[in-house]
């Protein structure tokens, strides 16, 4: 800011079910860039905003996961739209959230962006892949085909702020899931702001409801939540893994575990492996009887 | 109950027109009882380790009953902890070279022991019927045909899995640890190793406490396969074998079929390791009739449901949600047609309801029936002379059922049927859906766009539309929410094996 | 003979089922018969087949034979039947075994309208009944006037029991009200001597929704059974269509209080095959339909195996076709 104009700060808020709240708690924490240089406050998530979370999430549930495929690919592409014209401000927000040059930084916003076209190609695709019919062996027409599993709770990558966060939850939600979404505890700042994106991108309130705060602690009562239905741990450390996944066994949930940190490679282009970690596959059997045995023969 | 009495007389003008017939005298169907002879079962069998049958390092044995009689039918080596480490070892040794098998020559040992499979399902259906009680009419005619046609299935796979979906040439995860449950000892066997070797994993099995037998045959027939030593292990005993089996720190896969409280602490003990896990647990499925249902084959659809194996089916139909307008017309012939299950000797060729699996099986039903008429619902079953010896419990449904019951909520695994109505379809939905289950449903109507609006909304793995309790290998087959993860049988299937 | 129909009987008054408002018009008979449940074709051939699994032995197949034997409408219908077969066809209902007096006589022969007096002196005194078919038998092509005059000739002659083909054309063409009104003045012509068997030729009707609405027409027109086919075309009875039309007389009973009966015909050619069919009954229907007041067989060449697997079984030794008479 060379002249003499104060800037206007933002102040950071949750996104759940399609609205801004503070959290709760009326708490928020500081978060800084690499450096320790603050750069805003961000609110501090109870267990009570993760319920509301959930609740939120269940409720955008049917209508989600009852569009058509066509539909959510129109929203995830919309998305892509809405991100596009706010580069510049996510450029901003990764390099100052991972410590990134501009050109780097540049490099993991385009392929964020990049994700969302690629997973809003997928929806109406994915059911041709990993559906079909089956040859069983009797007067029967059999067809499985996927489908969302539900609520997932997601543990957004701890380092990758923000293309990691859009590997995780798009195809999450491109399937017709909804999340809940812990941010990355340390740079919370990109995945806050996507909140502003999605809202204005006809994505239904609920279907993407984004926490920032102190994983462990938000991600507990989702673990052992018996309204979600699956976990994406892919921002837990080990022991917190092996802690939720023991909590995550109460109602069964789906749990996709983290991936080794190092091997983390959120730049490649992913394979369908988080699409169907929470698709179930629904098969449906109905007879085929004959036409009925006709004509005369005097 | 069987054969079934006469219905009550009727006025009948018709006999004005001719002759009054004499009475009919009953058509009772003598015994036809299928033959014992055909199975030779051993006084004593050991483990299945390595390619030999040993016993345990304890020298611990346990019996097995025939739930029809409670006569013993052998005895069998209980394995403990250091049994299930040596049954490991011998799979992790045998695993390299069996991985490493052209598919090609992995599918002719599946193949092979499909073959042998079908040449001996005579001996097998009466082995599986002394074991587990079940009819020999079931273990013949669905049992023993799946089962074969499983390993036919999946022996098909094995030179073929770089066109499954999973990438070019997809990787076996290692040793599989897999625990079954009583209700289809050897069909379970069936679902757990077939896709397992196929993919070029071992196996380490262990059938259940009760019904051990149908296993060692099959391993047996592993031999008779010239199955390489080590490939297919076979470790009979109870819920500590199979937790050793499931901890043991160099198995890679755990497969479950059974219960969802065990199935729970199965996923407690593999939290945080890279076993992949996959369960295949327990179910409240409602069979949801219209008022345009095809009323005769729904009646029969509902039988087939909550009585195929005397009720002890995780998928079976054992909500009967129906149609207000059509309750009293429907439950008419429904009792009618009990009125004709015949229940008895397993082995006899016309016994339709066979013995329930053990002392214990039993009790629990019992206790969850009696619960269920002291919650006010209201009991029936067909007059029924149940035999002096052995397990049994009689055919029995419920009316004046709500969701709050406990026999509309808890899965009791027995031939009970909770009965309850609703109104519209949305009810319908809403009601089958209120489970922490979601297996199975069934769907009973005429009208087609009913059945896809139905089915796309039910929470359920399998659905089964104007039929019930279908089965095929190619069909995948497994639950949503607490009824566990993972799919059973067809190109799904193979999933569960591989590294992928 | 004048016909002097029971008043409970005469179109005047209905059938004596009680549902005469169902059969008020064209359009409450269709709503009604549109209305019935749906048969699910896989389902209820799978029932079929499993009742067809029973394993029926030893005394109860001895049982089960001789109720079979006693429920065929021994039959000849063909353009070169004359009276010497149809004599040598009586003497074989009248005593099936020449060789063992304790086999029972068959329930009827059957035979064309021209046939009858030939049939009953060949029957006569051994409680054998004469079944004719009638109304243009088997394609049903023919005016009313000439049907009817069909059935009175088969009567006069001292027919027990007419077997009437329904007009399918009319029955597919959806015109059910032509087909009832047909059926109740054929039921008036066969007057109080005669019982009336409706044949539908399911084969031509083709799927079992129709076979169902064709039960509950037959068994509102008054019917005395209903019968699944001539033994005429390719598709005649099978297990299914039997089983079908049992769940119909089981349902009209509880219904009405009306008994009416069932004759598979066509097709039925092995004691197996007719074991199972008694099967079929027992389970479906009910024991009260075990006896050939209310079922029977529409069969020939089924009653030499019948006897043939008698004589096995009272004597643990194969039969051959030497033993049984041909006719």
């Amino acid at each position: 800011m060379s002249d003499a104009r104060l800037s206007v700060l933002k102040t950071y808020k949750l996104y759940v079910g399609g609205k801004f709240p503070r959290s709760e708690s009326g708490r928020v924490y500081e978060v800084t860039d690499s450096k320790q240089n603050w750069l805003a406050n961000a609110p501090l998530s109870s267990r009570k905003d993760a319920r509301d979370a959930v609740v939120a999430a269940r409720k955008a549930f049917g209508g989600w996961s009852g569009a058509t495929a066509y539909n959510r690919g129109q929203v995830l592409y919309r998305i892509a739209e809405m991100l596009e014209g706010r580069r510049d401000q996510y450029l901003a927000e990764v390099a100052d959230a991972e410590g990134l040059s501009k050109a780097k930084a540049a490099a993991q916003v385009d392929a964020a962006i990049d994700r969302w076209v690629w997973y809003a190609g997928w929806t109406d695709k994915i059911a041709q892949v990993v559906g079909g019919g089956n040859p069983v062996a009797g007067p029967f027409f059999n067809l499985s085909s996927p489908e969302p599993t539900g609520v997932v709770a997601v543990l957004a990558p701890q380092k990758s702020s923000f293309l990691g966060l859009v590997s995780v939850v798009a195809p999450v939600v491109a399937t017709g899931n909804t999340a809940v979404v812990i941010a990355s505890e340390r740079s919370p700042l990109p995945a806050l702001s996507l909140g502003e994106v999605l809202a204005t991108s006809d994505l239904p309130g609920g279907v993407v409801n984004i926490l920032s705060g102190r994983t462990a602690e938000i991600a507990a009562p989702l673990a052992a939540h018996q309204d979600v239905n699956a976990i994406d741990l892919a921002g837990a450390d080990e022991a917190l893994a092996k802690e939720l996944e023991i909590a995550a066994a109460d109602n069964l949930k789906r749990v996709l575990r983290p991936q080794p940190v190092d091997e983390a490679d959120w730049s490649a282009t992913p394979g369908t492996e988080r699409m169907t970690a929470f698709l179930e596959t629904k098969t449906v059997w109905h007879p085929t009887g004959a036409l009925g045995a006709s004509g005369s023969s005097y | 109950m069987a054969p079934a009495p006469a219905p009550a007389s009727t006025p009948d003008p018709a006999a004005t027109r001719a002759a009054t017939p004499a009475p009919a005298p009953a058509f009772d169907y003598a015994p036809a009882p299928e033959s014992r002879a055909v199975v030779d079962i051993a006084p004593s069998y050991g483990l299945f380790i390595d390619g030999e049958f040993t016993e345990a390092a304890d020298g611990k044995v346990f019996k097995t009953v025939s739930p029809s009689t409670e006569e013993v039918l052998s005895e069998v080596a209980e394995a403990g902890e250091a049994d299930v480490d040596r049954a490991v070892k011998a799979a992790r040794r045998a695993f390299e070279k069996w991985s490493a098998l052209p598919g090609a020559e992995r599918a002719k040992y599946l193949f092979r022991i499909a073959r042998i499979i079908q040449e001996r399902s005579r001996e097998l259906a009466v082995l599986e019927t002394l074991d587990n009680g079940k009819p020999i009419r079931e273990t013949r005619d669905a049992d023993l045909p799946l089962v074969a046609a499983h390993f036919f299935y999946y022996a098909g796979w094995a030179d073929k899995l770089d066109h499954a979906g999973y990438g070019p040439d997809p990787r076996p995860l290692g040793v599989a640890g897999q625990v079954i449950p009583w209700n289809f000892p050897l069909l379970m066997l069936a679902w757990k190793i077939a896709p397992a070797l196929a993919t070029g994993n071992t196996v380490v099995l262990k059938p259940a406490e009760t019904t051990p037998l149908s296993a060692l045959f099959f391993a047996d027939i592993c031999r008779r396969a010239g199955l390489p030593k080590g490939v297919v292990n076979i470790v009979t005993g109870d819920g500590r074998a199979g937790a050793a089996l499931t901890a043991h720190p160099d198995v890679n896969k755990v497969a479950f079929t059974g219960s969802t409280a065990v199935g729970k602490q199965i996923a407690r003990t593999v939290a945080g390791t890279r076993k992949k896990l996959t369960l295949e647990l327990g179910g409240k499925g409602a069979n949801i009739v219209f008022d345009d249902a095809p009323i005769d084959q729904a009646v029969e659809g509902i039988v087939n449901g909550i009585f195929f194996n005397q009720g002890q089916v995780c998928c079976a139909g054992s909500r009967l949600l129906v149609q207000e307008s059509v309750h009293d017309e429907l439950l008419d012939s429904l009792k009618r047609r009990l009125t004709t299950l015949r229940l008895g000797d397993p082995l006899d060729k016309n016994t339709d309801i066979g013995a329930i699996n053990s002392a214990e099986q039993l009790a629990r039903i019992t206790a969850l029936a009696d619960q269920g008429e002291a919650e006010g619902a209201e009991r029936w079953s067909p007059v029924c002379e149940l035999p002096e010896n052995g397990y049994w419990f009689a055919p029995t449904l419920f009316t004046n059922v709500t969701q709050a019951h406990t026999i509309a909520r808890d899965e009791i695994f027995g031939p009970v049927l909770s009965v309850l109505t609703f109104r519209t379809p949305d009810e319908a939905v809403a009601k089958a859906n209120n489970t922490p289950y979601g297996l199975s449903a069934g769907i009973w109507t005429e009208k087609g766009s009913r059945i896809l609006a139905v089915a796309n909304k039910l929470r359920a793995g399998v659905i089964w539309s104007n039929t019930f309790n279908k089965f095929d290998p190619t069909s995948p087959f497994g639950g949503y929410k607490e009824s566990g993860f993972g799919r059973e049988g067809g190109r799904h299937g193979l999933e569960a094996y591989l590294d992928v | 003979m004048p016909t002097t129909a029971p008043a409970a009987q005469g179109p005047a008054n209905g059938p004596a089922h009680g549902l005469a408002d169902l059969t008020a018009s064209d359009s409450t008979l269709r709503r009604f018969l549109h209305g019935l449940p749906g048969v699910d074709a896989v389902g209820l051939e799978a029932r079929a087949a499993s009742l067809g699994t029973r394993s029926i032995k030893t005394t109860a197949k001895a049982y089960a034979l001789d109720l079979a034997i006693s429920m065929v409408d021994l039959t000849t219908l063909e353009g070169a039947d004359t009276p010497g077969k149809v004599r040598a066809l009586g003497a074989k209902a009248v005593r099936p075994d020449p060789t063992d007096r304790t086999a029972p006589a068959t329930a009827a022969v059957c035979v064309y309208p021209d046939m009858v007096p030939t049939a009953k002196e060949a029957v006569a005194g051994s409680g054998v009944k004469v079944a004719s078919v009638a109304t243009a038998f088997p394609a049903g092509r023919a005016s009313l006037a000439v049907k009817l005059a069909d059935v009175r000739e088969a009567v006069t002659a001292g027919a027990d029991e007419v077997d009437m083909v329904i007009d399918r054309g009319a029955f597919l063409a959806g015109a059910y009200m032509k087909v009832y009104d047909e059926i109740v003045a054929v039921r008036e012509a066969c007057g109080t001597s005669a019982r009336l068997k409706v044949i539908f030729e399911t084969g031509e009707l083709s799927t079992y929704d129709n076979i169902r609405r064709a039960s509950w027409l037959g068994m509102l027109a008054g019917a005395d059974f209903i019968k699944t086919s001539t033994g005429k075309v390719a598709v005649n009875a099978t297990p299914a269509n039997t089983l079908l039309m049992l769940e119909a007389v089981r349902d009209f009973r509880a219904q009405t209080g009306v008994q009416v009966g069932v004759k598979p015909a066509g097709g039925i050619r092995t004691a197996k095959d007719a074991i199972k069919f008694l099967v079929l009954v027992n389970e479906t229907a009910g024991a009260d339909w075990l006896d050939n007041h209310w079922f029977r067989f529409g069969a020939s060449s089924l009653l030499n195996d019948l006897l043939m697997q008698r004589q096995k079984l009272a004597t643990g030794r194969y039969s051959g076709p030497d033993y049984v008479t041909v006719d």
